[in-house]
């Protein structure tokens, strides 16, 4: 019995550590969602004020750029930072999120219903969050960027040197960002953005900036990157669709066979 | 079992379960510390139990938990652990004589009832976070939560028994 049960859970344990896509035991069910949207219909009203100024200064930001959007239309657009249209934003909720763990997941309130698939990218207005990795018809489970699993493309914005964005697990506000090549020049205080290389994440998605860095062994550097986001306190996040990703994906595939 | 007995443990299986996910998973102390409140079930179940039961019980209330927090199954592992082992760890504290007489756990002397509360957290908490980590890279890690995390739940177990015994004048 004992042998047996504890087998069970070892198995669901190793199967949750090793596959990023396939956990049978997860948040996104009926009931535990469920419970979970109502508390946060409790709880969310403790941070309706700092989550109104968020909304504001998004607010604001976006209003700046639709006025600059006015006298650029004028010339023929030049400026590769405007995202490609392709992309498609979604609004969700946040209804459970932990950050404690060495392994974080990330609960919203909206699923396949909504049109959210598994490997959708997931941003705040301050910059990333995770990426989609297990969806149910009204529920989304997020792999947080404060996972070890998780490994996104991340590049310093003034440079096309890119690396891989990864989190050791010590502090939920700083994460690194991985073999970026020795020559790329780098200085405290540099924006890192996502790198676009992936169908994942447009380019340009904000991230953080360089807090402290180290040459390593193999002659590359590891950045400590202190997120622009706030990752303990998460209530709005967008989620970004992109319809051309299959096609790529597709693409990609068939040129690796 | 009683039916009485039944019906205490149903209630206090749901309400720890209910009590672990909505509240005790979010306070995160000083970033990364948890009490684990619910493996108080598994500690106050009857001595003269039906052992398998309590074993599937731990596994289920394990589980739930695990749903709710996203781990895989590192709770319903540790907890089936300690209820299976737990015949092991009531005759090394409270002696031999715990099979005969039905004792209750408000009933012993103090130091035997802590020894028997310290040695179970912290059996569970060992196991849980080295499934949770799992890595031997960051064993120091795992006995740093599993000591500030056990210290924790220690302490508001111990509150949790103070405020729920009945205090029977006999």
């Amino acid at each position: 019995m004992f042998a047996f049960l504890f087998s069970i859970a070892f198995l669901i344990t190793v199967q949750s550590h090793s596959f990023h896509n396939s956990s049978l035991v997860s948040s996104t069910n009926f009931l535990s969602g469920g419970l979970y949207s109502i508390k946060s219909d409790v709880t969310n009203y403790f941070g309706l004020r700092t989550q109104n100024t968020i909304l504001l200064e998004e607010n604001s930001r976006l209003r700046n750029q639709i006025r600059s959007l006015d006298v650029r239309e004028k010339i023929p657009a030049l400026d590769t930072l405007i995202l490609p249209s392709s992309f498609g934003f979604l609004g969700a909720n946040v209804i459970n999120n932990n950050y404690s763990k060495t392994r974080n997941y990330i609960t919203l309130s909206s699923g396949e219903n909504e049109g959210i698939r598994a490997d959708m990218g997931v941003i705040t207005s301050k910059g990333l969050v995770g990426i989609v990795n297990k969806t149910s018809f009204n529920y989304a489970r997020v792999q947080s960027i404060l996972n070890e699993n998780s490994q996104i493309n991340a590049k310093l914005k003034k440079s096309t040197h890119f690396g891989f964005l990864v989190w050791d697990a010590e502090n939920p506000n700083i994460v690194q960002l991985t073999e970026i090549p020795k020559l790329a020049p780098v200085a405290v205080g540099d924006t890192i953005i996502t790198g676009g290389n992936s169908a994942i994440f447009p380019r340009g998605i904000l991230i953080g900036t360089v807090k402290d860095f180290a040459v390593r062994s193999d002659d590359t550097f590891t950045l400590q990157i202190k997120l622009f986001n706030d990752m303990t306190n998460l209530n709005h996040v967008y989620i970004i669709s992109n319809p051309n990703r299959e096609e790529i994906e597709k693409l990609e595939l068939d040129d690796a066979e | 079992m009683q039916n009485n007995e039944i019906f205490i443990n149903g209630v206090r299986f749901l309400g720890l379960l209910l009590l672990q996910v909505l509240v005790l998973n979010h306070i995160n102390f000083i970033g990364y510390i948890n009490p684990y409140l619910y493996i108080i079930f598994i500690l106050l179940y009857p001595f003269t139990g039906n052992k398998s039961l309590l074993i599937f019980l731990s596994f289920l209330l394990g589980l739930g938990v695990d749903i709710f927090s996203d781990s895989g199954g590192v709770h319903a592992a540790a907890s089936v652990f300690i209820a299976y082992i737990r015949p092991l760890i009531l005759k090394f504290s409270f002696g031999v004589s715990y099979e005969y007489n039905a004792i209750k756990l408000n009933k012993v002397k103090f130091a035997e009832r802590l020894l028997y509360i310290v040695v179970m957290i912290f059996l569970h908490h060992i196991v849980l976070f080295s499934l949770e980590i799992f890595s031997t890279a960051r064993i120091l890690l795992i006995l740093k939560a599993t000591l500030f995390s056990g210290i924790l739940s220690l302490l508001l177990i111990l509150c949790s028994l103070l405020l729920f015994s009945r205090n029977k004048t006999d």
